[in-house]
Formats: C-alpha cells, sequence, structure tokens
C-alpha cells in the first residue's frame, strides 16, 4: 500500500487516499490503514474515520507542531504516516474484486481480521427487512427501473453479500457494497422529508439503511425493524466498517415482532 | 438542582468543546461554535475548558436558578437582566437562589454563552456533553431546550457562595455590582481579542483539494469578494451567497471525509461552510477550509451579515491558532489565580 498520497484537510485533519474508485478491494485497503493508524495511538489524533477508498485523520496541531521545527504540523504527521503505511503489507495475499463475492479469503476479509472500532471483522449479520408496500414505497419502481418483476428485486437483494464500506452522513448509516448492478436505480427527483428510521434504500450504486427518521433522497425497497444506532449500546452502530451484511426477507407480522 | 428553562430563546442547547472519536461510526463533532467563547466563560467560573455550557442563539432564554450559583457570559453582546439589575459579560456574577436570568437581543454576534461554576451535570453521550441537533444526539436527546427543561447543576455549599460572594464585593469598591441576589465582579475581560466586536474581520481559508478545479473568475471571486451569510446557515453549515463559483467541468467525487471548517461547492455554485456539527463524510469538491483560528469569528456572523476570505498558509494557520492557543491557556491561569484569591 505504498501508494498512499496524504492530503491536508484543512488545519488539523488529513486525508489519506489509497484509491479513488468504490470497490472492495480499494476499501479493504482503506479500513486495514485505518485499523493500523487506530492501533498506532498516534499523540493528539482524535479520530481515526474510513471512508471508500480514504481515511480522515483529526489531530490536536499543537501536539505536532514544534517550537523548533518551523513545518507546518501536517508535515510531521504525514511523515509517521507514510512510515506506518510502508510498514503494511504492499500486496494482500488474495484478490477479489468481485463486489458480489463475500468469500473469506478475499482482501478484504483478510484486512478486517484488524480489530479496532473503525474494522471489527466480526462474523456476517443478518438483517431482517420488510420489502414493498409501505415498508418499501419505492420497491415498484426500482423494479421499473430494473425492467424486473417486484419478487426478482427482491431475491437478487437477498442473495447479495454486502460489506459495509464506511458510515456516514448520519451516527449509523452505512454505506454497503455489494448490491446487485441490475439493482442500480437513481435517487429520487424530489428528496422526501421524511424517510422513516430502519428504511432500506438504493442512491445510484450504492445502497445504505436509514438510522432514524431523516429527510432522503434514495429509493426505499424496504425497512428493517433493527435499531441501526443507539447511543447508549456497547457498540452504539449496529453495523461497523468492514462488516458483512446478509438481508433476509420478513413479512409484516415478524417486523411487528422484532419491532417489539 | 437544577436551572429551570421558563423560556427557551430563539435556539439553545448545551455544548461542550465536542465528541472525538466516534467519526468512524458517522458521530461528527458538534460543540461549542464560539469555541474559544465557551473556554472563557469556563474559566470565568473556574471551570475546566471543555465543560458544558449553555449555547444561546440570536435571542436568550429565560432562566430560573433553584440553587446559588456562579455565573458567566462571554460571546455575542447579549442584553441580560435578572430582575433590575443588568447583568454585565466577560465576568463571574454570583446569582443566588431563585433569581430569573433574563436574556434577550444579541447586539453584535450570533452565540453567546452562559457558563455555571461545576459545568451543566448532563450524562455524556459518546463522551462528550454537546447537543449534535441534526444528528439528534447528546443531551435532551440531541435536541435543543424548551420551556420545563432543567438544566442540572451541581448544588454549591452555601459558604462557599457567600465567600464568593464577598470577594466579587470586595473587587466592586462603590458596591455598583451589588444588587439583591446579584453580586458582579469589578474586573472583566476585555473581548476584543475573542470577539470580533464590528464583525467585519476577514476569514482565513485555506486551498482546498478542490481549488484548482475552480475556474480562474471563480478563484479570484472567493479570496475578493463578499459573501451573504445565507438565512438556512445553522450549526451544520453556513450557506454562503454572493458570486457563483463555477466548479469547471462536473466531478464524479466518491464520499470522504470532510471537518468543521471544510467548505464545500455543491453543483448550484454557492459554497458551503461546514460548522460544528458538520457531517463526517461529504461527496461535493473541497474548495477550501477556514482557518481552525478563525471558525469561531464566523459563527459569530448572523444570516444577512457578510463575509471576506483571506488567503492563509498551513504554516500561518497553525501559527496563529497556537498563539491563541497560548493566549488562552494563559488568560484562564490569570483568571484562576484571582478566582482562587477570591
Amino acid at each position: 500500500m505504498s501508494s498512499a498520497r496524504i492530503e491536508p484537510l484543512g488545519d488539523s485533519a488529513l486525508l489519506v487516499r489509497v484509491g479513488d474508485r468504490i470497490d472492495e478491494e480499494t476499501n479493504a485497503a482503506a479500513l486495514a490503514l485505518a485499523g493500523t493508524l487506530h492501533a498506532a495511538r498516534l499523540p493528539g489524533v482524535s479520530d481515526v474515520a474510513p471512508a471508500y477508498a480514504s481515511v480522515a485523520v483529526r489531530f490536536d496541531i499543537g501536539a505536532w507542531r514544534a517550537a523548533d521545527d518551523q513545518r507546518p504540523a501536517h508535515a510531521r504527521l504525514a511523515q509517521r504516516i507514510r512510515e506506518l503505511v510502508e510498514a503494511l503489507p504492499h500486496e494482500p495475499q488474495t484478490h477479489s474484486t468481485d463486489a458480489a463475492n463475500g468469500n473469506d479469503s478475499s482482501a478484504a476479509a483478510a484486512a478486517s481480521e484488524n480489530r479496532s472500532p473503525a474494522n471489527r471483522g466480526d462474523d456476517q449479520i443478518e438483517v431482517p427487512v420488510c420489502y414493498g408496500d409501505a415498508f418499501g414505497p419505492d420497491l415498484d419502481a426500482v423494479a421499473a427501473h430494473a425492467g424486473l418483476d417486484v419478487r426478482d428485486v427482491i431475491a437478487r437483494h437477498v442473495q447479495a453479500d454486502y460489506r459495509v464500506a464506511m458510515l456516514g452522513f448520519m451516527p449509523g448509516f452505512p454505506y454497503l457494497l455489494g448490491l446487485d448492478a441490475t439493482l442500480h436505480a437513481p435517487r429520487r427527483a424530489s428528496p422526501r422529508t421524511r424517510v422513516p428510521a430502519g428504511s432500506v434504500a438504493i442512491g445510484g450504486a450504492q445502497t445504505g439503511i436509514y438510522p432514524r427518521e431523516l429527510p432522503g433522497g434514495w429509493q426505499l425497497i424496504g425497512r428493517t425493524p433493527l435499531a441501526l444506532f443507539d447511543p447508549l449500546r456497547h457498540q452504539p452502530a449496529l453495523l461497523r466498517p468492514g462488516q458483512r451484511v446478509r438481508f433476509r426477507r420478513i413479512d409484516a407480522d415478524e417486523f411487528e415482532a422484532l419491532a417489539r | 438542582m437544577t436551572i429551570r428553562v421558563l423560556s427557551p430563546g430563539w435556539l439553545t442547547s448545551v455544548q461542550d468543546t465536542g465528541r472525538s472519536g466516534h467519526a468512524a461510526i458517522g458521530a461528527g463533532v458538534a460543540g461549542a461554535m464560539d469555541g474559544a467563547a465557551l473556554r472563557l466563560a469556563n474559566a470565568l467560573v473556574g471551570n475546566s475548558g471543555n465543560a458544558a455550557a449553555v449555547e444561546i442563539t440570536l435571542r436568550g432564554p429565560r432562566l430560573r436558578f433553584e440553587t446559588d450559583a456562579l455565573i458567566a457570559l462571554t460571546g455575542a453582546t447579549i442584553d441580560a437582566r435578572c430582575g433590575a439589575q443588568a447583568i454585565p459579560a466577560w465576568r463571574p456574577v454570583a446569582i443566588g437562589a431563585g433569581g430569573e436570568l433574563e436574556l434577550g437581543d444579541m447586539r453584535r454576534g450570533a452565540r453567546a454563552y452562559l457558563a455555571v461554576a461545576g459545568g451543566i451535570d448532563v450524562a455524556e453521550v459518546l463522551g462528550s456533553r454537546s447537543t449534535d441537533i441534526n444528528a439528534a444526539l447528546g443531551p435532551f436527546n440531541g435536541r435543543g431546550l424548551v420551556a420545563g427543561d432543567e438544566l442540572p447543576i451541581a448544588e454549591m455549599a452555601p459558604e462557599r457562595f457567600a465567600r464568593l460572594r464577598r470577594a466579587l464585593r470586595a473587587t466592586s469598591p462603590d458596591r455598583a455590582g451589588e444588587s439583591g441576589g446579584v453580586v458582579a465582579a469589578h474586573w472583566s475581560l476585555d473581548p476584543q481579542p475573542w470577539f470580533d466586536l464590528r464583525g467585519d474581520l476577514p476569514v482565513a481559508l485555506l486551498r482546498g483539494s478542490h481549488f484548482d478545479r475552480l475556474d480562474a473568475a471563480s478563484r479570484q471571486a472567493l479570496f475578493t469578494d463578499s459573501f451573504r451569510v445565507g438565512n438556512e446557515s445553522n450549526r451544520v453549515g453556513y450557506r454562503l451567497e454572493g458570486p457563483r463559483l463555477n466548479p469547471g467541468e462536473p466531478l464524479e467525487l466518491i464520499s470522504e471525509g470532510v471537518v468543521p471548517g471544510t467548505v464545500q461547492l455543491p453543483p448550484n455554485g454557492s459554497p458551503i461552510v461546514l460548522m460544528a456539527e458538520s457531517p463526517t463524510t461529504g461527496g461535493y469538491p473541497r474548495i477550501g477550509h477556514v482557518a481552525s483560528v478563525d471558525l469561531p469569528r464566523l459563527a459569530q456572523r448572523r444570516p444577512g451579515e457578510h463575509v471576506r476570505f483571506v488567503e492563509t498558509s498551513l504554516a500561518e494557520a497553525q501559527s496563529r491558532y497556537l498563539q491563541r492557543e497560548h493566549a488562552l491557556i494563559a488568560l484562564t491561569q490569570a483568571i484562576g489565580e484571582r478566582l482562587s484569591a477570591a
């Protein structure tokens, strides 16, 4: 991973970029890097946050700016990060760039061995979803766009293996890799002012789950009764970067039972 | 013991210096919009800098103190009364149990801070007592205060309160500081280094990763033209109106980290400065970053007021930040000595 590029993100943060694409391999590299930076416990670093292809590092200027050194704090921290990056394996042992392939030997799985808040590597989590009707008012539109019938859309959505690439937008909002390409669907022309909590949504090639009631422009295909985010839980976010996800179809009765 | 909210004002919330360590799960910084003013308010009542205080926006709340308290107001210039007595800012003020603090309009600036000795004793959420209204995270389920809310504060021992009142009175030789249950210190901080009284100082801006994608006219406009703070501006972001900036070729960006101070350019050409409640990731081009030291200055501009940016370098932005930190620490120590002499 010697190709990481480091750029300032303002005067008290850095962005370490490992690529510029949304795919499993790039994201696995970003998550591995986040794990390494987190484990290094760099002084004055207050946040290490992975995204699809990069890691944001927030730091205290005072911890990285020495009185006898005129270099900006960035230069010193960037140098330390480069040393850590160079110590990482240059090539993953195995490659698996097929987003639908949730094989354990994939680079992403290898990377997620590194346990950290950003990268837990737990076993796959199953997310129950009630599709269609009031739970997923855009399911028909997504089916029409895909040229599939609704049952096929649900089947394809349930069959795929997903991986949490990153959390963002809101606490606990997961951006998932692995959406079947036939299900990619444009955002709604006019966003909704209220998307219910737990809504499973598609926005272009991205898919995610709304952790609470929010405005949003993605197409809603179903809803999970699970609480995606609870700040009072030991692990506030149900899904963590690097985690593998499968969806399971449930009916309205099971939704109500699980929601209780 | 509590402070009861009788009326909440325009937007009043509990804030500390912000939340760290949870950006990886999408929880951002939040905290005080004017962190320097918060820290000075805390210093003036003997708190540590990151104690939770009350952030007041544009128009103040009415608060009843159910216990004796030592308070301080900093930040925006705000009308403040307790009964018939005006409450001066930038100094410690002893207020007796039953006192009703009436905070009114702001003469200058957008955000004032009310610190109380011992801090606002709400439970931490993800390691912070700051309210992230946009993310619905923090005290009071992440919302602004409403009438009837009770802010828990530490009870002050009667002997300590009596001693504080005597000490504050001693610094007020003409005894003008005393009225009813209220005693204000005669000395105060000079707000000038900490608050832009005229509201016209420029805000230092660093080039962002996508600055070079702007066309030449837009690059120039960013650093020469004046922008109006849009009416939709809030703790999440300041929407700037003025020259439309041309992002050049449409950029296909994938979501990446953003931080408070990041200036994003959406397709409509009107920049947005992300503020305290910045989300953790964003997908718009990042054309600049407000220098950390100047974010409080921007946070004190109101919708309808204007802002001009002046280009700065990383080394300069960080030097100014460290100078301000050193000044804050020195001032905090000096205040502490004065309070402990009391």
